[in-house]
């Protein structure tokens, strides 16, 4: 949906990200595209919308399904000057090229001394709610934060997906862009409101690496990404009602991570929900945890919580899914338990 | 080799047809007023394989029980050709406790260890597992065999690489399936592909290669039965590229605007059809049959889907179970 209004038009977050790849696209002629389906077809998940018409098959190219080779190619590509934006369709899909992304794209830079420099844009659809099943609804940002030498950056909302898209192809590193297929804006998914926003048709840059206050409090601090600072709002204003302050942190990078602005949060609520759409162990949410400990525990009136998808797969059946995600009312529940 | 039964042909192709069918009915009748793919009794995405009949039924029609199967994202025609049974197959697809894996699996991730039929929606992932179990039925010394089934985008992952050149290499008593229905999503194959052909690809691996074309049942079955028997004799694998025909989207929802004029023709190339009337030629089906035909298949997909909308869900404390045996 669109308004002809320039100074006040909403696009969907599909939309945005493809408009922050189109204006560096018309900007540098060595960005290109590559992925399944991102010509004509748009990108599975609105990624590349309008790209084919504009730039043609010869900068927006279609590939076999093959994610060594193609996200291999881009490899290639960048260490010889282009600036390739790869997309590949499905996070879940990692497993079939986890090789070139982690051992490849992410240590040449280091295994070079310096000298050789990636500027590669990973693009990648993650996130359930729609039962999707276990192969086709992760998250996974956590499992790629923790292997050094990529960038990883998760939109949770058109202005970020826009801003963050340029940065991303402006970075001279590798940038892996997740982006949750329920914040994306798409007609044929959930109506999630907060997925159409006011983006300016200029080009802009949104920081790689700082996180936003997306809504300030005094109570609690929730600290998220993604399709969960969508909730994460919609909870904080659920509970506002019954007189609590929600301090809503979209942290947007995981890597770089912005723990000044996280750590600065939970000293001045002093009880903390990190809300994680990835598995629990291992990841994110210890991460936060870990900052928070190793800084000051004492900052802590509460015990640091947590919510996050259970060590399990994702299920297929409805009621099993939200069984295991962080939806709105468990967000809102662990709100109200931390002020009891 | 079992002999040919082209009556048999033709009711399993209409049998999997109105299951398809109605599946395409029941999965878009909920989702309105704005379509919305997570919401409906059946809720997810949806690859339907109907107009690829021929390929399931001219390879299944010469399997055993015992004989195991890994197919793709679209599965239905498979699973029920080789005897997964329907009830517990659409429970499955409508996330109920009486589902194959209890809801947790979905329409892509179908497990039924008893037919030794699996699907996963990872491209061209299932090969390397169907050559693991012709390795076990090799060890094992039986003569059962394996089929792995992917599509013609399968084709150019490394995956199918890997697994013809293990497959060869061991003599490993597996049949690669290749389903070219010219279409990965909205990829044409000439943009994908640079052999005009699998089954050039598959002498390149050391196997024999066939590819079938006009999606025709009865070479799909003679082909296959060549294969199979070979597998069976300890002679090792084969790969048989079935040219076939999506007749809807890749999933549903899609919209398929990318695939132009060949949209327009793709009713009048619908294999069933045709089939019956080479039959009904042969003087081998008469229009009496087709009827009770098509009423014996829509009696048993009504019962499959009444089945599944009365079972019971799972409750939410299920989805912490099974991680672990």
């Amino acid at each position: 949906m669109t308004s002809t209004d320039t100074a006040t038009r909403r696009i969907t977050a599909a939309k945005a990200m493809a408009e922050g790849i189109a204006l560096e696209m018309r900007r540098d002629p060595d960005v290109f595209v590559m992925g399944e389906d991102v010509g004509a077809y748009g990108g599975i998940f609105g990624s590349t919308t309008d790209l084919f018409a504009e730039f043609g098959a010869d900068r927006v190219i279609d590939t076999p399904i093959s994610e060594t080779g193609f996200i291999g190619a881009g490899i290639g590509a960048a260490v010889e000057g282009l600036r390739p934006v790869v997309e590949l369709m499905f996070i879940d899909f990692y497993g079939v090229c986890m090789d070139q992304i982690t051992n490849h794209m992410a240590k040449i830079h280091y295994e070079s001394g310096g000298n050789v420099t990636v500027p590669m844009v990973l693009m990648a659809a993650t996130g359930g709610g729609y039962s999707d099943g276990a192969q086709h609804s992760q998250c996974l940002w956590g499992t790629f934060a923790h292997l050094p030498g990529i960038k990883v950056v998760v939109p949770s909302n058109p202005y970020d997906a826009k801003g963050l898209m340029i940065s991303a192809i402006q970075d001279d590193n590798p940038v892996l862009y997740l982006f949750h297929k329920g914040a994306q804006g798409l007609v044929w998914m959930e109506k999630n409101p907060r997925s159409i926003g006011h983006v300016p048709e200029e080009s802009f840059t949104v920081p790689i690496g700082k996180a936003a206050v997306a809504r300030e409090g005094t109570d609690v601090t929730i600290v998220t990404l993604a399709l969960s600072v969508q909730h994460s709002l919609d909870a904080a204003e659920q509970v506002a009602d019954d007189g609590i302050s929600v301090e809503v942190v979209d942290l947007r990078s995981l890597v770089p991570l912005d723990t000044e602005t996280v750590l600065a949060s939970v000293a001045k609520t002093g009880r903390v929900l990190v809300v994680d759409e990835d598995y629990r162990s291992f990841g994110l949410t210890g991460e936060i945890a870990a900052v928070i400990a190793e800084h000051d525990p004492t900052m802590l009136k509460k015990p640091f919580r947590r919510l996050a998808v259970p060590d399990v797969p994702i299920p297929y059946a409805r009621v099993l899914e939200r069984g295991i995600l962080p939806t709105r009312d468990k967000i809102a529940a662990c709100v109200t338990d931390l002020m009891a | 080799m079992n002999p040919l039964n082209r009556l048999d042909l033709y009711k399993e192709m209409v049998r999997i047809r109105q299951y398809e069918s109605r599946i395409l009915q029941e999965y878009h009748a909920d989702k309105k007023p704005a379509w919305d793919i997570g919401a409906g009794l059946i809720p997810g995405e949806m690859h339907l394989s109907a107009g690829q009949e021929p390929a399931a039924v001219g390879v299944c029609a010469h399997l055993r029980k015992g004989d195991a199967i890994t197919a793709p994202h679209r599965p239905h025609h498979f699973a029920l050709a080789h005897g997964v049974d329907m009830n517990a197959m659409t429970a499955e697809i409508y996330g109920r406790d009486t589902g194959l894996c209890h809801g947790k699996g979905g329409h892509m991730h179908l497990f039924d260890p008893e037919n030794h039929f699996s699907c996963s929606g990872i491209i061209a992932q299932g090969y390397p597992v169907a050559c693991g179990q012709a390795l076990a039925f090799k060890r094992k010394g039986t003569d059962h065999v394996a089929v792995a089934v992917a599509g013609e985008g399968a084709a150019n992952q490394g995956a199918f690489h890997e697994s013809l050149n293990l497959a060869a290499l061991w003599k490993l008593p597996v049949i690669f399936v290749i389903e070219d229905n010219d279409w990965a999503i909205s990829v044409p194959r000439s943009h994908s592909t640079a052999n005009a052909s699998n089954a050039d690809r598959a002498a390149g691996y050391g196997m024999p290669g066939v590819r079938i074309e006009n999606n025709d049942v009865e070479a799909v079955f003679e082909a296959a039965g060549a294969a199979i028997d070979r597998a069976r004799a300890g002679e090792g694998p084969s790969l048989l590229e079935i040219h076939t025909l999506r007749l809807f989207g890749h999933f549903e929802g899609d919209a398929q605007a990318y695939r132009g004029a060949d949209l327009d023709t793709v009713h009048d190339r619908d294999p069933i059809p045709r089939y019956a009337g080479v039959l009904k030629e042969l003087g081998e089906l008469s229009d009496e049959q087709i009827a009770s035909i098509a009423a014996e298949a829509t009696t048993e997909v009504d019962a499959a889907i009444t089945f599944a909308t009365s079972s019971p869900s799972p409750t939410a404390d299920d989805a912490l179970l099974h991680v672990f045996a």
